[in-house]
């Protein structure tokens, strides 16, 4: 066996391409899973007999630098080539239909403004994009590195232009509502472009400061925010990603949890070791790499003993309560969805911006709301093989649902907010029922048990902007090293943060060969 | 019970020994600390003083805050937390410590008293539970509980104070060194004593339950009769100290916590204190800033003199020549001490400065003219007050 | 036809403030006023008879101390005397005290939670440091950050030294506190709900944020940075009400030779050619100036008063996506006697304060989430303060006046308009909840004056009702306010200016904006300043 040189806690995407990059520089590197396969919440789940889908359930801004390098293509990754449209789902079958350059389904004037709309957004994102493969450094007692990295970045934004750079820094820190209400009339295209700026975090249409930003990182690359399904389904991604990590040397062992990452102590002060296994297994190796989330990284694996008082305390008061469940339906056929073709598309069902905020308005108080709001796929309309012949998989992420549920998640609390989805969908796709072979309906709850994720929150923490850049997850970790020599993170709990991107891993890896 | 006062919601809190305070209070001379009513001093400054130095006397620690810190993981969450090893300190030992922010900026002082393998007392000058809180998180098992207000303690110092203990019947008391605790039967309940003070001098702190406060304070005062026992208050104890060149919230240092401005507050190397700092330990809260501190040399020192005349130089600056066109530091604490018969000081000196000559600039008013004088100061390596029978074991009679 | 140096467009305290900074610079001033009293949300006014009623803005902390002494404002007849006592009422029975005494403070929040007494220190050590840091940019113009003139780099520079001599992490700690909600600020520090809620409730004054909204800490620091005579976060009354504040100003601006014109309204701003030269009242009068101030708010500025047509390409739709969001109410209460409230000791220094009717944290925060439907909330958030305890000279001697401020009132209502049948349910709410905490109020009332946001907006002339004349969100502050580019007080036409709180650094009764405008604007004329540079306490 050998020592390593590098072992990696947690075979998400996020470890597997930090692996790979590291093997790839001749290190010898071990990547622990605790479930019996890879991929966290990008992992397969068969849910029901012959019924595959996973928790992330489309991919959007992949790094397309990580899949060059990784050589992802030879390893069976294909991104799919056409991108899923966006459709905002309207009463009677008035849909709205989002492409990348149009919108169908709403009035000229919001058609107009929607190039203009997206080629303002794709221009700040484009001052950004090369900021999310990057370390951002402290403030203060960097290098010159560090001072060309914050340089970089004043130029970036000061080459939108002068009108540009002052729009960006108005329109940076405005709330969904604000953003769609300036350019829109169509409440449902409002709403249902809301829907990227929110998704996933614990933020309403109304909330200021952070969803511009979390838009702007996922119009990202070339897919300009477009989502596809990749052959094999969200899984097949984190196949070639393993493949090409173990074609580097790099061995990933499933079904291993790592109980305690391993300090030694002395008057030098302290240095990771390796791991503890909970079977009770020790590997040594120069570094630890954790991949799953801050909270159970520090708290729970290294013990704050090992820690200072104020850095605890910060860790500990991240928020990490997750707001997404996650509904998978298995279904005998496919359903019918009133208006539209085929519902291979993500299926907003939201019909105004207020629907969300309600949403989110009983989610903060611990309560679920009646009228969940939701983003719905069928991505065995991809690839056939994720449910049997002429069966069907739905999967939906349904907001908000809160982790902490007042009176905690019962049985009938569970089977109320999944009858709730249901009846939503069927306003939509009147047939559903009768298509229904199973239905499961995760909280985040259940994601933070199974998937042993803090909060059960998909980016492992909040991404908002006091979480963010230089403070994700929080200063003194930023530059996924951590105040403890030989420990160093890589999830999305870092920067630039979840989603299914490499980029965390990516950049934690450099931050490692530096 | 109905209150008829309407201004109780605003009113200090009393000491369990407040009845016997408010009768020998004659100045009626109050201040507060952490909400008790406090006596500034009680008869005369000086007079105090000297009880101390000279018999002894009785000082209301009431309202120090004492926390009882209890569980298999106190010590390892004592020890994060403090700068010293807490694993060397003794069954029934008491040791000085302090905490700090992950800056190495000094939080509070205070003395961990180990009272069994999983049981501490923490005492300190103010409330810190929010901190203790904060510590405490992550440990599986520790309680900590502010105990404050369930006991009555009080600091009995001067070098009469054994003889006292003994005329009190406290059996084995001789053979307390400094640091050490002692416990006795009392009452059916317990009398904790430890050879611990703040006046630098032969002293012990008595602690006992609440409700005991009272009975103990009148058999001391029974047994201290013929031994000259005083109460003395704030003044005093700052004139007892400051011989003794222990360090002072809000003279000597701030508590980092409620420090506005960047770096207002003290590293444990600034208060040349660095020695309660062990980098033996792999890790405490603050290490890293810590080592880096003391590799780099904290910026300022805290520093003892003695200054020429006798005009207290409180307040005065501290300049490297005569002309005092270079300030390099500022007094923090300053007095005439009766005993050393020195005009005595503690500052806080820029280290790069400390080699060189030190010059105080001391304002004093003479019956209502104000005058300036410049005059050289000595640095001092020792307490201005250091008896030896403060350290002898067991202590002389008197 | 008369000429003018600077006609300002709007008697409120700030439009006050820059011309009398004008005139003292020699300017020829004129103010024009469409009410027939001045002050703008800064009045004092006898609504009932021996009763004089702040009827909008009612307490002040952020009056420039620098601008007082300046302007000579006590000899003009100003008195401001900070108040102490707050109490704060639970939902239920518990209330929580706002003692002076440090060591009686600190007693009171132990009785509800130690952790969160020992935990107030850190609190207001912070709130301080950023408070602070903050007061330093007050009465500065912000600079332009696109911008390579050196004046502009010079204050970039300056704020960053402010910046660095926080130290690393507290640069990081206050973008953290700048981006947070209140709420989820105030969980760093306190653990018990009734302390959080006294403590968040300025994070929603005025806002159409909530408790649990990202920057409304920042709405926090904005309610608590100011100070009387240094005591940051300290409250103080105007003797005579908040009018005492712009009589004075008007009075020193009066000594300077400006003139005040009331009943004026203003109906157009003339340009000619990209080029305020004057307004044309709404009867009719042409007053021709060399430069025209606004002090009404942007939105109303660009959409109301500046003809669409005479607009650079693109500013009407900024004004109009203007952010100014009626959310508060008030009401205006005559007592003929001092009311007493229910788990309140009787005495008379906690009686003389404020009171806080928070709730809790959720109380609050469901106040919100019926603002957003377009309703008031049954248990709406309310902070009161009896002036008349202090000042002998607002109500009849033994009688008071009360003032309520109500969070959150929706300036347009789900069920169709507002009406006088609508307004008067809203007071009735108000009062309701009141009597809950003071059994027999409602038989002490005299006289009440209910004002939503559509009296506001009809009176003052504050779009929506807005107090703050536009959000205090990151997209509208500093630079960004009102709009990026126009954060230095010259509005896109030449020779247009505006003065009001639209502009840095916001609501509040600071006199700040009107005085950071009168500064650009005769440095533009090439004149002296008159203006105080900064602020003179050291902190």
């Amino acid at each position: 066996m050998g020592r390593y040189d590098s072992i990696i806690v947690g075979a998400g995407h996020n470890g597997l391409v930090c692996g790979a990059y590291l093997a790839r520089n001749d290190q010898k590197v071990l990547i622990l899973e605790a479930a019996d396969e890879a991929g966290g919440l990008a992992a397969s789940r068969e849910f029901h007999p012959g019924y595959t889908t996973s928790i992330a359930q489309s991919v959007s801004h992949f790094s397309e630098q990580v899949s060059r390098d990784l050589n992802l293509a030879a390893y069976g990754y294909d991104r799919g080539t056409t991108a899923l449209p966006l459709i905002g789902l309207g009463a009677s079958g008035k849909h709205v239909v989002v492409e990348a350059k149009s919108v169908q389904g709403v009035g000229d004037d919001d058609a107009m403004e929607y190039t203009g709309y997206t080629r303002q957004l794709e221009k700040f994102a484009d001052a950004l994009q090369p900021f999310w493969l990057k370390t951002i450094p402290r403030i203060g007692p960097g290098g010159l590195r560090d001072v060309l990295t914050f340089a970089h970045l004043g130029l970036s934004l000061r080459k939108l232009g002068k009108a540009d750079m002052r729009e960006f820094m108005r329109v940076a820190s405005l709330p969904a509502r604000d953003l769609v209400e300036e350019n829109f009339s169509s409440e449902l295209l409002k709403a249902t472009l809301s829907w990227d700026m929110l998704t996933g975090a614990k933020m309403a249409p109304r909330s200021p400061n952070s969803s511009v930003l979390l838009m702007l990182y996922r119009l990202a690359e070339q897919s300009r925010g477009t989502h596809t399904i990749p052959s094999g389904g969200v899984p097949g991604l984190i196949a070639a990603i393993q493949k090409s990590a173990q074609a580097s040397g790099v061995e990933v062992r499933c079904s291993t949890a790592v109980e305690k990452i391993t300090v030694a102590g002395d008057e030098n002060g302290l240095q990771v070791t390796g791991v503890t296994t909970t079977a009770g297994e020790q590997i040594s190796a120069d570094r630890v790499i954790s991949a799953t989330d801050p909270t159970r990284t520090f708290i729970d694996m290294i013990g704050v003993e090992y820690l200072d008082i104020g850095f605890t305390n910060r860790i500990r008061r991240l928020r990490c309560d997750g707001f997404v469940g996650k509904l998978h339906l298995a279904l005998s056929k496919l359903p019918g969805f009133t208006g539209l073709d085929t519902p291979n598309a993500r299926m907003i069902i939201a019909p105004n911006v207020d629907a969300i905020e309600f949403a989110y308005d009983d989610a903060k108080y611990g309560r679920c709301s009646d009228d969940p709001v939701m983003e719905i796929v069928l991505p065995s309309l991809i690839d056939a093989s994720l449910a049997p012949d002429g069966g069907h998989v739905l999967s939906a992420n349904v907001m908000y649902v809160p982790r902490a549920l007042k009176g905690g998640w019962t049985a009938a609390a569970r089977e109320q907010i999944l009858n709730r989805c249901i009846e939503v969908i069927s306003a939509y796709a009147p047939d559903i029922r009768d298509c229904m072979v199973h239905a499961e309906f995760l909280t985040p709850e259940d994601l933070e048990n199974e998937y042993r994720i803090t909060g059960g929150h998909w980016h492992h923490t909040e991404i908002a902007m006091d979480q963010m850049l230089m403070m994700r997850p929080t200063y003194e970790a930023a530059q996924y090293r951590t105040p403890i020599p030989g420990l160093y993170l890589c999830g999305a709990g870092c920067h630039p943060g979840g989603d299914i991107t490499g980029a965390a891993g990516h950049n934690a890896a450099h931050e490692i060969l530096r | 019970m109905v209150t008829t006062d309407r201004f109780a919601g605003e009113r200090l809190k009393l000491s369990p020994f407040y009845p016997r305070q408010e009768e020998l209070n004659i100045r009626e001379a109050w201040s507060s600390w952490n909400g008790y009513k406090f006596a500034e001093y009680y008869y005369d400054v000086e007079y105090e003083y000297f009880c101390v130095r000279n018999l002894c006397g009785t000082y209301d620690i009431c309202p120090m805050q004492k926390y009882e810190i209890k569980g298999p993981d106190a010590e390892a969450m004592l020890n994060r937390m403090v700068t010293r090893d807490v694993g060397k300190i003794g069954m029934h030992r008491v040791a000085y410590c302090m905490w700090c922010t992950d800056e190495g900026r000094m939080i509070d002082d205070g003395t961990v008293f180990r009272l069994g393998p999983d049981r501490f007392m923490l005492t300190c000058g103010s409330p810190s539970i929010a901190w203790l809180e904060k510590s405490s998180f992550g440990f599986d098992d520790v309680v900590v509980t502010d105990i404050t207000d369930d006991m009555a303690a009080l600091s009995l110092q001067g070098p009469t104070s054994y003889a006292v203990l003994k005329k009190l019947g406290l059996d084995g008391i001789e053979t307390a060194k400094p640091f050490d605790i002692r416990v006795f039967p009392y009452h059916g309940s317990q009398l904790m004593v430890s050879r611990t003070g703040f006046t630098g001098d032969l002293g012990y702190e008595l602690w006992v339950e609440h409700d005991l406060g009272l009975t103990m304070w009148d058999e001391l005062y029974k047994a201290g009769a013929d031994y000259g026992i005083q109460p003395y208050g704030e003044a005093a104890t700052n004139m007892a100290r400051l011989e003794a060149a222990f360090i002072m919230p809000d003279m000597e240092f701030n508590e980092a916590l409620k420090t506005v401005h960047f770096q207002h507050d003290q590293t444990p190397f600034e208060l040349s204190l660095g020695w309660l700092v062990d980098f033996r330990k792999p890790h405490f809260s603050g290490r890293a800033a810590l080592l880096e501190e003391k590799r780099r040399g904290p910026t300022y020192t805290l520093t003892k003199l003695d200054i020429e005349g006798n005009r207290p130089a409180e307040g005065a600056h501290i300049y490297s020549n005569k002309r005092c066109n270079r300030e390099i530091g500022y007094v923090t604490s300053a007095m005439w001490s009766p005993v050393a018969k020195a005009n005595i000081a503690l500052a806080m000196i820029r280290t790069e400065h400390l080699d060189g000559p030190l010059w105080a600039e001391i304002y004093y008013e003479k019956e209502l003219r104000h005058h300036s004088r410049v005059v050289p100061c000595e640095k001092q390596s020792k307490p201005f007050w250091a008896p030896a029978r403060a350290r002898a074991t067991p202590p002389p009679e008197y | 036809m008369s000429h003018y140096d600077a006609i300002v467009i709007g008697a409120g305290h700030n439009g006050l403030a820059n011309a009398a900074y004008l005139a003292k610079a020699g300017l020829k001033v004129l103010v024009v006023e469409k009410n027939s009293y001045i002050g703008g949300a800064a009045v004092s006014r006898e609504l009932q008879a021996g009763w004089k009623y702040s009827s909008c803005s009612y307490v002040c902390s952020m009056m420039r101390q620098a601008i007082h002494r300046d302007l000579d404002l006590s000899r003009h007849g100003l008195l401001l005397v900070p108040y102490l006592g707050t109490v704060n009422f639970g939902d239920g029975d518990e209330r929580l005290f706002a003692y002076q005494d440090e060591e009686a403070a600190h007693l009171e929040l132990k009785r509800h939670s130690p952790h969160d007494a020992d935990a107030m220190h850190r609190f207001q050590t912070d709130l301080t440091r950023y408070s602070q840091l903050i007061r330093k940019t007050l009465m500065r113009t912000p600079p332009d950050p696109t911008s390579f003139k050196p004046r502009d780099i010079m204050e970039l520079l300056f704020l960053a030294k402010q910046f660095w001599g926080l130290g690393e992490k507290q640069i990081y700690e206050y973008v953290r506190f700048f981006t947070m909600s209140a709420a989820e600020y105030l969980d760093d520090y306190f653990e018990n709900d009734m302390i959080k809620a006294a403590m968040a409730s300025p994070g929603i004054i005025g806002t159409a944020l909530g408790v649990y909204s990202p920057g409304s800490s920042y709405i926090l620091l904005h309610h608590v940075m100011g100070d009387v005579d240094g005591s940051i976060g300290a409250w103080g009354l105007a003797r005579g009400g908040m009018g005492a504040i712009s009589d004075a100003i008007a009075s020193a601006l009066q000594e300077h030779g400006g003139e005040i014109r009331t009943d004026a309204g203003v109906h157009r701003v003339l340009v000619e050619g990209r080029r305020a030269t004057g307004v044309v009242l709404e009867n009719g009068d042409e007053i021709q100036s060399r430069i025209v101030v606004s002090n009404l708010d942007a939105k109303r500025t660009f959409t109301k008063i500046v003809d669409k047509a005479d607009l650079p390409d693109g500013i009407y739709e900024k004004a109009a996506n203007f952010k100014i969001r009626g959310s508060s109410g008030k009401v205006n209460i005559a007592l003929s006697g001092m009311p007493k409230f229910t788990g309140v000791p009787d005495n008379p220094y906690l009686n003389r304060g404020g009171q806080g009717f928070n709730g809790s944290l959720e109380t609050m925060e469901k106040a919100y989430d019926c603002w957003k439907r377009g309703r008031w909330s049954d248990d709406p958030f309310i902070e009161s303060v009896i002036p008349s305890a202090w000042d002998p000279t607002v109500a009849p001697a033994g009688q008071h006046w009360m003032s309520n401020f109500i969070q959150y009132c929706p300036p347009t209502l789900a069920d169709g308009p507002w009406t006088a049948e609508k307004r008067d349910q809203f007071g009735q709410t108000v009062i309701d909840k009141i009597e809950r905490y003071s059994p027999g109020f409602k038989d002490l009332i005299v006289h009440m004056e209910v004002r939503t946001p559509h009296e506001i907006e009809n009176e003052i002339g504050l779009t929506e009702g807005n107090i703050f004349q536009g959000e205090l969100t990151i997209d509208q502050l500093f630079f960004n306010r009102p709009f990026p580019g126009y954060g230095q007080y010259r509005m896109p036409l030449k020779n247009l200016y505006m003065s009001g709180s639209s502009t840095h650094p916001g609501g509040g009764v600071s006199a700040v904006c009107g005085a950071n405008a009168a500064r650009e604007i005769l440095r533009d004329l090439r004149r002296p300043n008159t203006v105080p540079e900064d602020d003179f306490y050291d902190e």
